[in-house]
Protein backbone atom coordinates (compact mmCIF):
# COMPACT_ATOMS: atom_id res chain seq x y z
CA UNK A 1 0.00 0.00 0.00
CA UNK A 2 1.46 3.37 -1.13
CA UNK A 3 1.91 5.68 2.23
CA UNK A 4 0.58 9.10 1.76
CA UNK A 5 2.83 12.29 3.03
CA UNK A 6 0.23 13.99 5.80
CA UNK A 7 0.13 17.00 3.06
CA UNK A 8 -0.96 14.78 0.47
CA UNK A 9 -3.48 12.84 2.55
CA UNK A 10 -5.07 16.50 3.83
CA UNK A 11 -5.27 17.79 0.44
CA UNK A 12 -7.06 14.53 -1.03
CA UNK A 13 -9.58 14.67 2.01
CA UNK A 14 -10.05 18.78 0.96
CA UNK A 15 -10.39 17.78 -2.13
CA UNK A 16 -13.11 14.56 -1.81
CA UNK A 17 -15.09 17.40 0.29
CA UNK A 18 -14.89 20.29 -2.69
CA UNK A 19 -16.13 17.25 -4.89
CA UNK A 20 -18.80 15.96 -2.61
CA UNK A 21 -20.24 19.71 -2.44
CA UNK A 22 -20.18 20.58 -5.90
CA UNK A 23 -22.10 17.54 -6.83
CA UNK A 24 -24.80 18.07 -3.85
CA UNK A 25 -24.93 21.75 -5.35
CA UNK A 26 -25.08 20.23 -8.88
CA UNK A 27 -27.56 17.71 -7.98
CA UNK A 28 -30.31 20.16 -6.41
CA UNK A 29 -29.69 22.76 -9.05
CA UNK A 30 -30.88 20.47 -11.36
CA UNK A 31 -34.11 20.65 -9.94
CA UNK A 32 -34.70 24.21 -11.15
CA UNK A 33 -33.79 23.61 -15.33
CA UNK A 34 -35.05 21.16 -17.78
CA UNK A 35 -34.75 18.51 -18.68
CA UNK A 36 -35.94 16.40 -15.24
CA UNK A 37 -36.07 12.75 -15.03
CA UNK A 38 -39.70 11.98 -13.68
CA UNK A 39 -40.14 8.01 -15.08
CA UNK A 40 -36.68 7.42 -12.97
CA UNK A 41 -37.72 9.57 -10.11
CA UNK A 42 -40.77 7.05 -9.99
CA UNK A 43 -38.48 3.90 -10.56
CA UNK A 44 -36.25 5.16 -7.74
CA UNK A 45 -39.48 6.02 -5.38
CA UNK A 46 -40.59 2.26 -6.36
CA UNK A 47 -36.80 0.96 -5.45
CA UNK A 48 -35.98 3.03 -2.15
CA UNK A 49 -39.78 3.56 -1.01
CA UNK A 50 -41.74 0.43 -1.39
CA UNK A 51 -38.64 -2.23 -1.68
CA UNK A 52 -37.49 -0.93 1.96
CA UNK A 53 -40.89 -0.87 3.31
CA UNK A 54 -40.59 -4.81 4.79
CA UNK A 55 -37.52 -4.08 6.58
CA UNK A 56 -38.50 -0.67 7.56
CA UNK A 57 -41.72 -2.20 8.87
CA UNK A 58 -40.06 -4.80 10.31
CA UNK A 59 -37.18 -2.93 12.38
CA UNK A 60 -39.73 -0.57 13.83
CA UNK A 61 -42.04 -2.96 14.93
CA UNK A 62 -39.32 -4.81 16.72
CA UNK A 63 -37.69 -1.67 18.02
CA UNK A 64 -40.59 -0.37 19.51
CA UNK A 65 -41.36 -4.08 21.28
CA UNK A 66 -37.98 -4.16 22.89
CA UNK A 67 -38.08 -0.61 24.23
CA UNK A 68 -41.32 -1.21 25.97
CA UNK A 69 -39.90 -4.76 27.48
CA UNK A 70 -36.64 -2.51 28.54
CA UNK A 71 -38.00 0.35 29.94
CA UNK A 72 -40.87 -0.98 32.12
CA UNK A 73 -38.31 -3.20 33.52
CA UNK A 74 -36.52 0.04 34.93
CA UNK A 75 -39.80 2.43 35.06
CA UNK A 76 -40.85 -0.59 37.70
CA UNK A 77 -38.54 0.47 40.05
CA UNK A 78 -39.77 3.52 40.55
CA UNK A 79 -43.08 2.81 40.59
CA UNK A 80 -44.31 4.51 37.25
CA UNK A 81 -44.73 1.16 34.89
CA UNK A 82 -47.37 3.64 33.41
CA UNK A 83 -45.23 5.81 32.09
CA UNK A 84 -44.13 3.41 29.08
CA UNK A 85 -46.30 4.56 26.55
CA UNK A 86 -45.14 7.71 27.11
CA UNK A 87 -41.46 6.85 27.08
CA UNK A 88 -42.47 4.26 23.79
CA UNK A 89 -43.43 7.19 22.01
CA UNK A 90 -40.99 10.07 22.31
CA UNK A 91 -37.96 7.89 21.85
CA UNK A 92 -39.23 6.44 18.43
CA UNK A 93 -40.45 9.71 17.07
CA UNK A 94 -37.85 11.83 18.13
CA UNK A 95 -34.87 9.26 18.17
CA UNK A 96 -35.45 6.19 17.49
CA UNK A 97 -37.45 6.27 13.96
CA UNK A 98 -35.51 8.67 12.37
CA UNK A 99 -32.50 7.19 12.64
CA UNK A 100 -33.03 3.27 12.69
CA UNK A 101 -35.06 4.28 9.26
CA UNK A 102 -32.14 6.21 8.24
CA UNK A 103 -29.34 3.41 9.01
CA UNK A 104 -31.63 0.56 7.74
CA UNK A 105 -32.51 2.40 3.83
CA UNK A 106 -28.30 3.15 4.39
CA UNK A 107 -27.84 -0.45 4.63
CA UNK A 108 -29.44 -1.48 1.77
CA UNK A 109 -29.89 1.61 -0.97
CA UNK A 110 -26.46 3.71 -0.05
CA UNK A 111 -24.36 0.34 -1.09
CA UNK A 112 -27.05 -0.58 -4.14
CA UNK A 113 -26.83 3.52 -5.44
CA UNK A 114 -22.57 3.16 -5.09
CA UNK A 115 -22.18 -0.38 -6.57
CA UNK A 116 -24.43 0.18 -9.22
CA UNK A 117 -23.30 3.65 -10.83
CA UNK A 118 -19.68 2.20 -9.70
CA UNK A 119 -19.83 -0.84 -12.20
CA UNK A 120 -21.36 1.89 -14.58
CA UNK A 121 -18.29 4.03 -13.97
CA UNK A 122 -15.80 1.25 -14.48
CA UNK A 123 -17.26 -0.15 -17.54
CA UNK A 124 -17.61 3.55 -19.29
CA UNK A 125 -20.96 3.39 -19.55
CA UNK A 126 -21.46 6.97 -17.94
CA UNK A 127 -18.65 8.09 -19.83
CA UNK A 128 -21.35 6.61 -22.91
CA UNK A 129 -23.85 8.38 -21.25
CA UNK A 130 -22.10 11.63 -21.65
CA UNK A 131 -21.08 11.00 -25.18
CA UNK A 132 -24.82 10.58 -25.91
CA UNK A 133 -25.50 14.41 -24.99
CA UNK A 134 -26.94 13.33 -21.01
CA UNK A 135 -25.43 14.60 -18.33
CA UNK A 136 -25.07 11.45 -15.30
CA UNK A 137 -25.70 13.44 -12.40
CA UNK A 138 -28.89 14.98 -14.07
CA UNK A 139 -30.19 11.66 -15.32
CA UNK A 140 -28.49 9.62 -12.06
CA UNK A 141 -28.08 11.37 -8.90
CA UNK A 142 -30.98 13.82 -9.00
CA UNK A 143 -33.82 11.42 -9.45
CA UNK A 144 -31.81 9.35 -6.28
CA UNK A 145 -32.30 12.83 -4.00
CA UNK A 146 -35.45 13.52 -5.05
CA UNK A 147 -36.66 9.68 -4.26
CA UNK A 148 -34.71 9.06 -1.54
CA UNK A 149 -35.62 12.76 0.35
CA UNK A 150 -39.26 11.62 -0.18
CA UNK A 151 -39.22 8.21 0.74
CA UNK A 152 -37.11 8.34 4.02
CA UNK A 153 -39.70 11.04 5.09
CA UNK A 154 -42.72 8.57 4.95
CA UNK A 155 -41.00 5.78 5.35
CA UNK A 156 -39.73 6.82 8.87
CA UNK A 157 -43.74 8.12 9.57
CA UNK A 158 -44.48 4.11 9.24
CA UNK A 159 -41.44 3.07 11.46
CA UNK A 160 -42.93 5.54 14.23
CA UNK A 161 -46.08 4.27 13.76
CA UNK A 162 -44.87 0.76 13.64
CA UNK A 163 -42.60 0.82 16.62
CA UNK A 164 -45.47 2.96 18.74
CA UNK A 165 -47.54 -0.14 17.77
CA UNK A 166 -44.74 -2.83 18.61
CA UNK A 167 -44.79 -0.86 22.05
CA UNK A 168 -48.13 -1.34 22.33
CA UNK A 169 -48.59 -4.58 21.51
CA UNK A 170 -45.80 -5.51 24.43
CA UNK A 171 -47.33 -3.42 26.71
CA UNK A 172 -50.66 -5.08 26.26
CA UNK A 173 -49.99 -8.73 25.77
CA UNK A 174 -47.00 -9.03 28.22
CA UNK A 175 -46.54 -6.21 30.72
CA UNK A 176 -50.58 -6.36 30.85
CA UNK A 177 -50.90 -2.82 30.70
CA UNK A 178 -54.00 -0.90 29.51
CA UNK A 179 -54.43 -0.11 25.82
CA UNK A 180 -55.42 2.73 25.93
CA UNK A 181 -53.63 4.80 29.16
CA UNK A 182 -50.49 3.48 26.61
CA UNK A 183 -51.63 5.22 23.52
CA UNK A 184 -53.05 8.38 25.63
CA UNK A 185 -49.76 8.59 27.67
CA UNK A 186 -47.80 8.79 24.74
CA UNK A 187 -49.92 11.07 22.38
CA UNK A 188 -50.22 13.44 25.41
CA UNK A 189 -46.56 13.63 25.88
CA UNK A 190 -45.81 14.92 22.63
CA UNK A 191 -45.21 18.76 21.60
CA UNK A 192 -45.38 20.45 18.07
CA UNK A 193 -41.60 20.43 18.36
CA UNK A 194 -41.29 16.80 19.21
CA UNK A 195 -43.07 15.93 15.54
CA UNK A 196 -41.34 19.23 14.41
CA UNK A 197 -37.80 16.94 15.22
CA UNK A 198 -39.16 13.36 13.96
CA UNK A 199 -39.52 15.14 10.82
CA UNK A 200 -36.48 17.25 9.89
CA UNK A 201 -34.06 14.23 10.85
CA UNK A 202 -35.63 12.29 8.01
CA UNK A 203 -35.24 14.55 5.61
CA UNK A 204 -31.12 14.99 6.42
CA UNK A 205 -30.74 11.20 6.06
CA UNK A 206 -32.44 10.93 2.62
CA UNK A 207 -30.19 13.57 1.50
CA UNK A 208 -26.46 11.77 2.64
CA UNK A 209 -28.11 8.30 1.40
CA UNK A 210 -28.46 9.54 -1.97
CA UNK A 211 -25.71 11.96 -2.08
CA UNK A 212 -23.24 9.60 -0.52
CA UNK A 213 -23.90 6.52 -2.26
CA UNK A 214 -24.12 8.50 -5.60
CA UNK A 215 -20.24 10.33 -4.43
CA UNK A 216 -18.58 6.58 -3.83
CA UNK A 217 -20.08 5.18 -7.33
CA UNK A 218 -19.46 8.22 -9.34
CA UNK A 219 -15.76 8.19 -8.48
CA UNK A 220 -14.87 4.08 -8.50
CA UNK A 221 -12.19 3.41 -9.73
CA UNK A 222 -10.36 -0.08 -10.33
CA UNK A 223 -12.40 -2.70 -11.56
CA UNK A 224 -14.83 -4.95 -9.77
CA UNK A 225 -12.58 -4.62 -6.82
CA UNK A 226 -12.82 -0.82 -6.91
CA UNK A 227 -16.58 -1.75 -6.80
CA UNK A 228 -16.77 -3.27 -3.80
CA UNK A 229 -14.56 -0.99 -1.88
CA UNK A 230 -16.57 1.85 -2.99
CA UNK A 231 -19.83 0.27 -1.45
CA UNK A 232 -18.20 -0.40 1.55
CA UNK A 233 -17.37 2.87 2.25
CA UNK A 234 -20.33 4.87 0.85
CA UNK A 235 -22.14 2.62 3.89
CA UNK A 236 -19.94 3.61 6.61
CA UNK A 237 -19.73 6.83 5.47
CA UNK A 238 -23.55 7.39 5.20
CA UNK A 239 -23.98 5.50 8.30
CA UNK A 240 -21.40 8.13 10.23
CA UNK A 241 -22.88 10.84 8.80
CA UNK A 242 -26.06 10.18 9.59
CA UNK A 243 -25.67 9.63 13.17
CA UNK A 244 -23.47 12.95 13.25
CA UNK A 245 -26.29 14.94 11.48
CA UNK A 246 -28.56 13.45 14.28
CA UNK A 247 -26.57 14.51 17.05
CA UNK A 248 -26.40 18.17 15.24
CA UNK A 249 -30.47 18.43 14.55
CA UNK A 250 -31.37 17.32 17.88
CA UNK A 251 -28.88 20.00 19.42
CA UNK A 252 -30.65 22.52 17.30
CA UNK A 253 -34.13 21.79 17.75
CA UNK A 254 -33.34 21.57 21.66
CA UNK A 255 -31.97 25.11 20.67
CA UNK A 256 -35.27 26.12 19.18
CA UNK A 257 -37.90 24.37 21.09
CA UNK A 258 -36.06 23.93 24.72
CA UNK A 259 -36.80 19.96 24.67
CA UNK B 1 -33.72 14.75 -40.89
CA UNK B 2 -29.96 15.27 -39.63
CA UNK B 3 -29.01 16.46 -36.48
CA UNK B 4 -27.97 19.86 -38.14
CA UNK B 5 -30.68 20.37 -39.72
CA UNK B 6 -32.60 20.59 -36.29
CA UNK B 7 -30.08 22.67 -34.93
CA UNK B 8 -29.32 26.05 -36.78
CA UNK B 9 -26.62 26.62 -33.77
CA UNK B 10 -24.71 23.64 -35.25
CA UNK B 11 -25.84 24.91 -38.83
CA UNK B 12 -23.48 27.85 -38.40
CA UNK B 13 -20.45 26.07 -37.04
CA UNK B 14 -20.54 23.99 -40.31
CA UNK B 15 -21.38 26.70 -42.78
CA UNK B 16 -18.18 28.63 -41.40
CA UNK B 17 -15.73 26.00 -43.02
CA UNK B 18 -12.72 24.83 -41.16
CA UNK B 19 -11.55 22.16 -39.80
CA UNK B 20 -14.03 20.09 -37.45
CA UNK B 21 -11.75 19.02 -35.20
CA UNK B 22 -8.44 20.96 -34.46
CA UNK B 23 -5.66 20.56 -31.51
CA UNK B 24 -3.00 23.21 -30.78
CA UNK B 25 -0.15 22.06 -28.70
CA UNK B 26 -2.47 20.11 -26.37
CA UNK B 27 -1.19 18.59 -23.14
CA UNK B 28 -2.87 16.08 -20.68
CA UNK B 29 -1.26 13.70 -17.53
CA UNK B 30 -2.41 11.87 -14.87
CA UNK B 31 -1.17 11.98 -11.86
CA UNK B 32 2.08 13.71 -12.70
CA UNK B 33 2.27 11.31 -15.55
CA UNK B 34 2.28 13.34 -19.00
CA UNK B 35 -0.18 11.18 -21.32
CA UNK B 36 0.02 13.76 -24.07
CA UNK B 37 2.65 16.37 -25.13
CA UNK B 38 1.99 19.04 -27.15
CA UNK B 39 0.08 17.68 -29.83
CA UNK B 40 -1.19 19.40 -32.62
CA UNK B 41 -3.25 18.26 -35.92
CA UNK B 42 -6.53 18.94 -38.03
CA UNK B 43 -9.53 16.93 -38.99
CA UNK B 44 -11.11 18.64 -42.35
CA UNK B 45 -14.76 18.12 -43.35
CA UNK B 46 -15.22 14.29 -45.03
CA UNK B 47 -11.94 13.10 -43.85
CA UNK B 48 -11.00 9.65 -42.16
CA UNK B 49 -8.38 10.28 -39.50
CA UNK B 50 -6.77 6.89 -38.71
CA UNK B 51 -4.90 6.80 -35.28
CA UNK B 52 -1.54 4.17 -34.94
CA UNK B 53 0.18 3.80 -32.34
CA UNK B 54 1.72 1.30 -30.07
CA UNK B 55 -0.62 0.98 -27.10
CA UNK B 56 -0.35 3.53 -24.19
CA UNK B 57 0.50 6.34 -26.46
CA UNK B 58 -2.29 8.24 -25.51
CA UNK B 59 -4.63 7.45 -28.29
CA UNK B 60 -8.17 6.57 -26.46
CA UNK B 61 -7.09 10.03 -24.38
CA UNK B 62 -7.28 11.97 -27.08
CA UNK B 63 -10.39 10.61 -28.65
CA UNK B 64 -12.22 11.64 -25.00
CA UNK B 65 -10.53 14.86 -25.46
CA UNK B 66 -12.14 15.66 -28.68
CA UNK B 67 -15.70 14.37 -27.12
CA UNK B 68 -15.10 16.92 -23.84
CA UNK B 69 -14.90 13.87 -21.74
CA UNK B 70 -11.66 15.19 -20.83
CA UNK B 71 -9.89 18.58 -20.08
CA UNK B 72 -6.53 18.88 -21.45
CA UNK B 73 -4.03 20.27 -19.08
CA UNK B 74 -2.62 22.90 -21.87
CA UNK B 75 -3.39 23.79 -25.63
CA UNK B 76 -6.50 24.25 -27.25
CA UNK B 77 -8.84 22.21 -28.68
CA UNK B 78 -11.52 23.47 -31.09
CA UNK B 79 -14.44 20.92 -32.23
CA UNK B 80 -16.68 22.34 -34.89
CA UNK B 81 -14.52 25.47 -35.39
CA UNK B 82 -15.38 26.41 -31.57
CA UNK B 83 -12.74 25.82 -28.31
CA UNK B 84 -14.23 23.65 -25.99
CA UNK B 85 -12.65 25.91 -23.00
CA UNK B 86 -14.93 28.56 -23.82
CA UNK B 87 -18.33 26.51 -24.12
CA UNK B 88 -20.34 26.22 -21.67
CA UNK B 89 -21.15 22.54 -20.22
CA UNK B 90 -24.60 22.76 -21.64
CA UNK B 91 -22.99 23.92 -24.95
CA UNK B 92 -20.73 20.97 -24.55
CA UNK B 93 -23.85 18.50 -23.80
CA UNK B 94 -25.32 19.62 -27.08
CA UNK B 95 -21.86 19.88 -29.08
CA UNK B 96 -21.78 15.73 -28.71
CA UNK B 97 -25.25 15.19 -30.24
CA UNK B 98 -23.65 15.74 -33.37
CA UNK B 99 -20.68 13.50 -32.14
CA UNK B 100 -21.21 9.76 -32.51
CA UNK B 101 -18.53 7.54 -30.62
CA UNK B 102 -17.98 4.01 -30.26
CA UNK B 103 -15.62 3.18 -26.73
CA UNK B 104 -13.18 0.12 -26.77
CA UNK B 105 -15.40 -2.18 -24.80
CA UNK B 106 -18.60 -1.38 -26.10
CA UNK B 107 -20.10 0.36 -23.25
CA UNK B 108 -23.79 -0.56 -23.46
CA UNK B 109 -26.02 0.11 -20.77
CA UNK B 110 -26.11 -3.59 -19.25
CA UNK B 111 -29.51 -3.58 -18.27
CA UNK B 112 -31.15 -1.98 -21.37
CA UNK B 113 -32.05 -4.01 -23.78
CA UNK B 114 -30.25 -3.41 -27.59
CA UNK B 115 -33.66 -1.41 -28.83
CA UNK B 116 -33.22 0.88 -25.91
CA UNK B 117 -29.34 0.93 -25.92
CA UNK B 118 -29.49 1.83 -29.51
CA UNK B 119 -32.64 4.48 -28.92
CA UNK B 120 -31.11 5.87 -25.98
CA UNK B 121 -30.37 9.37 -27.64
CA UNK B 122 -33.50 9.36 -29.49
CA UNK B 123 -35.33 8.87 -26.55
CA UNK B 124 -33.21 11.75 -24.42
CA UNK B 125 -34.61 13.93 -27.79
CA UNK B 126 -37.94 13.53 -27.50
CA UNK B 127 -38.55 11.96 -30.93
CA UNK B 128 -41.27 10.49 -31.26
CA UNK B 129 -41.62 6.60 -30.38
CA UNK B 130 -43.23 5.26 -33.79
CA UNK B 131 -39.58 7.30 -35.25
CA UNK B 132 -37.39 5.95 -33.01
CA UNK B 133 -38.58 2.25 -34.01
CA UNK B 134 -38.41 2.99 -37.50
CA UNK B 135 -34.99 4.39 -36.97
CA UNK B 136 -33.54 1.94 -34.46
CA UNK B 137 -34.78 -0.70 -37.21
CA UNK B 138 -33.42 1.12 -39.51
CA UNK B 139 -29.69 1.07 -38.12
CA UNK B 140 -30.30 -2.42 -36.62
CA UNK B 141 -30.37 -3.61 -40.19
CA UNK B 142 -27.56 -1.17 -41.29
CA UNK B 143 -25.28 -3.31 -39.06
CA UNK B 144 -27.08 -6.57 -39.99
CA UNK B 145 -28.29 -7.07 -36.19
CA UNK B 146 -32.12 -6.62 -36.45
CA UNK B 147 -32.69 -9.74 -34.48
CA UNK B 148 -31.32 -8.53 -31.61
CA UNK B 149 -33.55 -6.19 -30.97
CA UNK B 150 -35.12 -7.37 -27.61
CA UNK B 151 -31.67 -9.40 -26.08
CA UNK B 152 -29.96 -7.72 -23.46
CA UNK B 153 -25.88 -7.25 -23.61
CA UNK B 154 -24.81 -9.53 -21.60
CA UNK B 155 -26.39 -12.29 -24.31
CA UNK B 156 -24.65 -10.74 -27.36
CA UNK B 157 -20.94 -11.56 -28.79
CA UNK B 158 -18.15 -9.29 -29.05
CA UNK B 159 -18.36 -8.36 -32.29
CA UNK B 160 -22.26 -8.52 -31.64
CA UNK B 161 -22.02 -5.99 -28.88
CA UNK B 162 -19.49 -3.50 -31.07
CA UNK B 163 -21.98 -3.61 -33.72
CA UNK B 164 -25.09 -2.61 -31.34
CA UNK B 165 -22.21 -0.21 -30.29
CA UNK B 166 -21.94 1.10 -33.87
CA UNK B 167 -25.58 1.48 -34.41
CA UNK B 168 -26.40 3.70 -31.23
CA UNK B 169 -23.25 5.85 -32.31
CA UNK B 170 -24.78 6.32 -36.08
CA UNK B 171 -28.52 6.42 -34.78
CA UNK B 172 -28.03 10.43 -34.63
CA UNK B 173 -26.32 10.77 -37.94
CA UNK B 174 -23.46 12.59 -36.69
CA UNK B 175 -21.31 15.05 -38.32
CA UNK B 176 -18.81 13.63 -36.69
CA UNK B 177 -17.90 10.14 -35.58
CA UNK B 178 -15.37 8.46 -32.89
CA UNK B 179 -14.46 5.18 -33.35
CA UNK B 180 -11.97 3.43 -30.17
CA UNK B 181 -10.32 0.53 -31.60
CA UNK B 182 -13.35 -1.22 -32.91
CA UNK B 183 -12.06 -3.90 -33.68
CA UNK B 184 -9.73 -4.21 -30.38
CA UNK B 185 -9.88 -8.00 -28.66
CA UNK B 186 -12.24 -9.91 -31.80
CA UNK B 187 -10.91 -12.37 -33.94
CA UNK B 188 -10.10 -11.85 -37.30
CA UNK B 189 -13.10 -12.76 -39.40
CA UNK B 190 -15.34 -10.47 -36.92
CA UNK B 191 -12.86 -7.56 -37.40
CA UNK B 192 -12.85 -8.21 -40.80
CA UNK B 193 -16.99 -7.74 -40.81
CA UNK B 194 -17.25 -4.56 -38.06
CA UNK B 195 -13.99 -2.60 -40.87
CA UNK B 196 -16.32 -3.60 -43.73
CA UNK B 197 -19.46 -1.72 -41.78
CA UNK B 198 -17.08 1.12 -40.92
CA UNK B 199 -16.08 1.31 -44.94
CA UNK B 200 -19.85 1.11 -45.33
CA UNK B 201 -20.64 3.44 -43.08
CA UNK B 202 -17.54 6.50 -44.45
CA UNK B 203 -19.45 5.36 -48.22
CA UNK B 204 -22.89 6.06 -47.02
CA UNK B 205 -23.13 9.20 -44.55
CA UNK B 206 -19.69 10.81 -45.73
CA UNK B 207 -19.11 11.61 -42.05
CA UNK B 208 -15.87 12.99 -40.64
CA UNK B 209 -14.19 9.91 -38.61
CA UNK B 210 -11.45 9.55 -36.09
CA UNK B 211 -10.80 5.75 -35.60
CA UNK B 212 -7.81 4.31 -32.86
CA UNK B 213 -6.72 0.85 -34.58
CA UNK B 214 -3.63 -1.38 -33.10
CA UNK B 215 -4.09 -3.53 -36.23
CA UNK B 216 -2.10 -1.62 -39.37
CA UNK B 217 -4.37 -4.39 -42.07
CA UNK B 218 -7.29 -2.47 -40.62
CA UNK B 219 -6.34 1.22 -41.28
CA UNK B 220 -5.16 0.13 -45.17
CA UNK B 221 -7.96 -1.80 -45.76
CA UNK B 222 -10.23 1.31 -44.83
CA UNK B 223 -7.94 3.37 -47.14
CA UNK B 224 -8.29 1.01 -49.98
CA UNK B 225 -11.46 -0.17 -49.77
CA UNK B 226 -14.98 1.02 -51.10
CA UNK B 227 -18.44 -0.16 -50.29
CA UNK B 228 -20.31 -1.09 -53.49
CA UNK B 229 -23.83 -0.56 -52.44
CA UNK B 230 -25.87 -2.02 -55.50
CA UNK B 231 -23.87 -5.37 -54.57
CA UNK B 232 -24.20 -4.69 -51.01
CA UNK B 233 -20.53 -5.76 -50.52
CA UNK B 234 -16.65 -4.00 -49.85
CA UNK B 235 -14.47 -4.19 -52.96
CA UNK B 236 -11.16 -2.34 -53.76
CA UNK B 237 -11.32 0.70 -55.22
CA UNK B 238 -10.79 0.99 -59.14
CA UNK B 239 -6.96 0.48 -60.29
CA UNK B 240 -5.74 0.17 -56.97
CA UNK B 241 -6.41 3.63 -55.82
CA UNK B 242 -6.27 4.79 -52.52
CA UNK B 243 -9.07 7.15 -50.43
CA UNK B 244 -7.51 10.69 -50.80
CA UNK B 245 -9.82 11.51 -47.17
CA UNK B 246 -8.14 8.85 -45.16
CA UNK B 247 -4.85 10.21 -43.35
CA UNK B 248 -3.01 9.31 -40.67
CA UNK B 249 -1.70 9.83 -37.43
CA UNK B 250 0.99 8.19 -35.38
CA UNK B 251 1.45 8.94 -31.72
CA UNK B 252 3.93 7.47 -29.39
CA UNK B 253 4.91 8.24 -26.00
CA UNK B 254 2.33 11.01 -25.95
CA UNK B 255 3.67 12.77 -28.85
CA UNK B 256 2.77 13.26 -32.79
CA UNK B 257 5.35 11.11 -34.64
CA UNK B 258 3.64 11.26 -38.23
CA UNK B 259 0.71 13.26 -39.55
CA UNK B 260 -0.10 12.41 -43.46
CA UNK B 261 -1.34 10.68 -46.13
CA UNK B 262 -1.52 6.49 -46.75
CA UNK B 263 0.72 7.40 -49.43
CA UNK B 264 3.35 9.17 -47.09
CA UNK B 265 3.20 6.60 -44.44
CA UNK B 266 3.91 3.42 -46.37
CA UNK B 267 6.78 5.92 -47.74
CA UNK B 268 8.34 7.48 -44.54
CA UNK B 269 11.79 7.16 -43.93
CA UNK B 270 11.70 7.58 -40.68
CA UNK B 271 13.32 4.40 -39.26
CA UNK B 272 11.13 4.07 -36.03
CA UNK B 273 7.62 4.66 -38.57
CA UNK B 274 9.23 1.78 -40.89
CA UNK B 275 9.89 -0.75 -38.21
CA UNK B 276 6.59 -0.38 -36.46
CA UNK B 277 4.49 -0.14 -39.61
CA UNK B 278 6.40 -3.62 -41.26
Amino acid sequence: MRLLSPEAYAKSIVASVQEYSLLCARAVANLFTRPRYMADIYAQMDLIGVGSLPIVVLTGFFTGCVLALQSAVSLKEFGAVNMTGELVTLAMIKELGPVLTGLMISGRNTSGMASELGSMNVTEQLDAMRALGTDPIRKLVTPRLVAAVFMVFFLTIISDACGIGGGAFVAVAMLKLNAGQFFHTGYMSLEHGDIVEGLVKPLFSGFIIATIGCFYGLRTKGGTRGVGQSTTQAVVSSSVLIILVDFMVTQLMIGIFGR
Amino acid sequence: MTATAENPWMAELLSRGGPMVEFEDVSIGFEGNPVLKKVSFRVEPGETRILLGPAGGGKSVLMKLVNGLLVPDSGRIRVFGRLLSEMTEREIFQMRAHIGMVFQESALFDSLKVEDNVAYRLEEENVDPKEIRERVLEVLRFVDLEEALEKFPAELSGGMRRRVSIARAIIGRPELLLYDSPTAGLDPITSSTIIELLVKQRDVSHATCLLITHRLQDAFTLATNRYNLRENHMEPMLNHRIDPSTRFLVLNEGRVIFDGTTLELTHTSDPWLREYIE
